[in-house]
C-alpha cells in the first residue's frame, strides 16, 4: 500500500515537473491562442446567460425603483381602496426602517384630446381609457425619480393644479409598436388641453409633460396632483390605492413586509414584496431565459472542450515518440497523464481567470453604466459570484476530461511502436 | 547477467507474417561489453528491444539476474526498466522542452529522489561526460554529439545494471562517435554491463564480445 502511494506521489511529482516545463517552454503564440479560446468559452458561458437573465432582472429592478419599491400595498380583491390608508401611511412615515414611501390614488378614466377642433362626429373621438393616478408630486418624485423619465415638457410641480402628465404609451407617436391593438391619443404635446372624465365628472387639464419609461405602470398611466384627483373623482375620504415603500438596507424585503403584517395592515391591503409583485409570466420568462443561456453556454463548453481535446491530441500525437521514450526509460503512464492534465488545467484556469477579470472588471460595470436598450427593459449583465464559480468548476472539469482522453489514447499505445513511430 | 532462451519474434501485418527472430539463445555476463552486429533487417535492434524489455518476445524467456522478466506485468516491467536498465537511442531521444540537466533528472525523480538529490546526481553525471557547462541548455542548443552524451548521462545517472545502446554513433560524425565510444570504454572499465547494437565494425574492437545476427539467428 505504502509502495503504491509512493509510486503515485512520485508519478504526480514527475508529471508536474514535466507539465510545468512543457507549459513554460511551449510556443507563446499557441499558448495565447488557446487561452484566448478558453477565455471566450468562459465569457460565452457566463455572459450569454447573464444577459438573457439580465433582460428580465433589469426590468425587475426598474419595476422596483419606479413602481413597487421594496414592498407594495395594493387594494384587496373586491375593494376599491385600501381602507384606513392614513393609518398605514402614518405608520410607514414613522417607521425608522422606511427610507421612502409614496401613496397613489388610482381610478379608471377617459382622456380625450382635440375635442375643441373635432368637426366630424361620425368618427371616433381622439380619446383613450386608462388609469388616472393621483400623487404628491414631490413625494412621488423623491420615491421613484419619475421626473428623470419625462421626455417632453416637465413633471408636475408641488402645489400646482390643472396639469396632467401623460404616460408615453398613451400617445400615438410613442406606441406605434402596439399597432391597432390599443387606441392612443394623436397629436398631443405639452401645453395642449385634454378632457379627463372620471365617474361622469369631467375636467380639463393642460398637458405638463410626457413620461416615458419601460415600466408599464408608469408609461401607461396619467398623473395629476392629489388635490386635483380628489376633486375630480369626488372621493369622500383619503383612502389611496397603492402605497409603495423602500426600506433601509439593514432589513430584507420579507422583514419589511412582516413588519407591516405584524401591524395588521394585511387585513386592509394586499402586501407584497417587489419580487412577489412581479407577474408570474416574467418569472417564467426569467427561468426560460436562464435555461436558454445555459444551453447556449453548454454549446460553448462543448466547443471549448473540443478545442482542448484537439490541442492536447495534436500535442500528444506529435509528441508520441517522446511519450514512448518516457515510458521506455521507466516513467509511469500516470506521470505522463498528469503532465497533460496540468496543461489542460492551466489553459482552463487561465481562461477562467482572464474571463473573470474581463467580466467583473469591464463587462459588468459597463453594462450597469450602459444597459442594453431593449423595448421592454434596460438589460444588465447578471453574473453573481456563486453561479460564476460553479461555471468555472464545470469548465475546469470539462477541460480536464478533454485533456485526459487524448493523452490516455496516446499513452496506451505500445511503447516501442511509439518510440519507433510505427 | 542476462540469459535469453529460445527468443522468437514474429510480426503480423494483415496476412503477412514476418519471423524476425527465430530462436536466439544467449548469455551476457555482468560487466561484459557486448556488441550486436548484423546486416540491415537481420533483427539486431529487435533483439535489443526484447533484451531491454521494451518489447515482448513472441516466445522464449529472458532472465536478468534472478528476475524472469518475461513473466513481469506491464507495470513491473516499467519499474524494472526504471531501476535496473539504461537506454541510449540512435536519435538521442531527449525531451526537447527540458534542459540537459532536467532530461537527466527525470528518471531520478521517478525513482523517488528529491529534486535536490536528483539535481546533484544529474550534475555529477553530466560533469562525468564533460557536459557540466551545458546543463542549462535545451537539446536544440546542442550539437548531435553533445545530445548523445546527455542521453548517456541520463541512461547511467541511476547506475543501471545494464546499459542498452541502439546504434548510438549512427547519427554522429566520426569525432563525436569516437567520444561516445570513449565514454562507453570508461563505463565498461568501471564494471558497467553494456549491450550495444552497431553496424560500425571499428567500434567493436573495444568490446569483449560480438554477437552476429543473421536471418534472425545468432551465428
Amino acid at each position: 500500500m505504502r509502495s503504491n502511494m509512493s509510486t503515485f506521489s512520485q508519478s504526480v511529482k514527475v508529471g508536474l515537473f514535466l507539465g510545468v516545463r512543457q507549459l513554460r517552454r511551449a510556443n507563446r503564440s499557441t499558448t495565447i491562442l488557446i487561452i484566448s479560446i478558453m477565455t471566450f468559452t468562459f465569457l460565452n458561458l457566463v455572459v450569454v446567460s447573464g444577459i438573457l437573465v439580465g433582460l428580465i432582472v433589469g426590468g425587475n429592478i426598474a419595476n422596483r425603483n419606479q413602481y413597487t419599491g421594496d414592498v407594495i400595498a395594493t387594494t384587496l380583491s373586491g375593494k376599491t381602496t385600501i381602507d384606513h390608508s392614513q393609518n398605514f401611511i402614518s405608520t410607514v412615515a414613522h417607521d425608522p426602517q422606511v427610507t421612502k414611501y409614496t401613496a397613489r390614488f388610482l381610478v379608471g378614466s377617459t382622456i380625450e384630446a382635440n375635442y375643441k377642433t373635432r368637426t366630424d362626429f361620425s368618427n371616433k373621438a381622439n380619446s383613450i381609457g386608462g388609469q388616472l393616478t393621483g400623487i404628491d408630486p414631490a413625494q412621488e418624485n423623491n420615491f421613484s425619480n419619475i421626473s428623470k423619465y419625462v421626455v417632453e415638457g416637465k413633471f408636475l410641480e408641488p402645489g400646482e393644479s390643472g396639469y396632467i402628465v401623460l404616460g408615453s404609451n398613451l400617445l400615438d407617436r410613442y406606441s406605434s409598436s402596439f399597432g391597432d391593438s390599443f387606441s392612443s391619443l394623436k397629436n398631443i404635446y405639452p401645453g395642449d388641453t385634454v378632457k379627463v372624465t372620471v365617474n361622469g365628472n369631467t375636467r380639463e387639464f393642460i398637458v405638463s409633460g410626457i413620461v416615458k419609461s419601460k415600466v408599464g405602470e408608469v408609461s401607461l398611466r396619467s398623473f395629476i396632483s392629489n388635490a386635483d384627483f380628489i376633486q375630480l373623482s369626488n372621493r369622500t375620504n383619503l383612502d389611496v390605492n397603492e402605497i409603495a415603500v423602500q426600506h433601509a438596507t439593514t432589513i430584507t424585503d420579507n422583514e419589511m413586509k412582516q413588519r407591516l403584517v405584524d401591524d395588521g395592515f394585511d387585513t386592509t391591503a394586499k402586501i407584497q414584496t417587489a419580487d412577489e409583485a412581479i407577474p408570474d409570466f416574467l418569472t417564467q420568462i426569467k427561468t426560460a431565459f436562464s435555461l436558454l443561456g445555459n444551453l447556449i453556454g453548454a454549446i460553448g463548453i462543448v466547443v471549448g472542450s473540443i478545442t482542448i481535446f484537439i490541442v492536447v491530441f495534436i500535442n500528444a500525437v506529435t509528441r508520441r515518440k517522446f511519450i514512448g521514450i518516457l515510458k521506455g526509460i521507466g516513467v509511469s503512464p500516470l506521470a505522463i497523464e498528469v503532465s497533460y492534465l496540468l496543461q489542460s488545467l492551466f489553459y482552463g484556469f487561465s481562461g477562467s481567470l482572464l474571463g473573470s477579470i474581463i467580466l467583473y472588471g469591464v463587462l459588468v460595470p459597463l453594462f450597469n453604466a450602459h444597459p442594453l436598450n431593449f423595448p421592454f427593459s434596460d438589460g444588465i449583465l447578471v453574473a453573481d459570484v456563486p453561479t460564476t464559480l460553479v461555471r468555472i468548476v464545470v469548465l475546469l472539469i470539462v477541460t480536464l476530461i478533454a485533456g485526459f482522453i487524448p493523452a490516455r489514447m496516446i499513452i496506451k499505445k505500445n511503447t516501442l511502436d511509439s518510440i519507433l513511430g510505427r | 547477467m542476462i540469459t535469453a532462451t529460445g527468443i522468437t519474434k514474429t510480426f503480423k501485418n494483415g496476412d503477412v507474417i514476418t519471423h524476425v527472430l527465430k530462436g536466439i539463445d544467449l548469455t551476457i555476463h555482468s560487466g561484459e561489453f557486448v556488441a550486436i552486429m548484423g546486416k540491415s533487417g537481420a533483427g539486431k535492434s529487435t533483439l535489443l528491444y526484447q533484451l531491454g524489455l521494451l518489447d515482448d518476445p513472441t516466445t522464449g524467456t529472458i532472465v536478468i539476474d534472478d528476475t524472469r522478466t518475461t513473466d513481469l506485468s506491464v507495470a513491473e516491467r516499467t519499474a524494472f526498466r526504471l531501476n535496473e536498465l539504461g537506454y541510449i537511442f540512435q536519435d538521442y531521444a531527449l525531451l526537447p522542452e527540458l534542459t540537459a540537466i532536467e532530461n537527466v533528472m527525470v528518471p531520478l525523480l521517478m525513482q523517488g529522489k528529491t529534486t535536490s538529490e536528483a539535481k546533484t546526481i544529474a550534475q555529477a553525471s553530466l560533469t562525468r561526460i564533460n557536459l557540466g557547462h551545458r546543463e542549462n541548455n535545451l537539446p536544440s542548443q546542442m550539437s548531435g554529439g553533445e545530445q548523445q552524451r546527455v542521453s548517456i548521462a541520463r541512461a547511467v545517472a541511476h547506475n543501471p545494471k545494464i546499459l542498452f545502446a541502439d546504434e548510438p554513433t549512427a547519427n554522429l560524425d566520426s569525432e563525436s562517435g569516437q567520444a561516445v565510444i570513449e565514454i562507453f570504454k570508461d563505463l565498461h572499465k568501471q564494471g558497467q554491463t553494456i549491450v550495444m547494437v552497431t553496424h560500425e565494425k571499428e567500434y567493436t574492437v573495444f568490446c569483449d564480445r560480438v554477437i552476429q545476427i543473421a536471418d534472425g539467428k545468432a551465428v
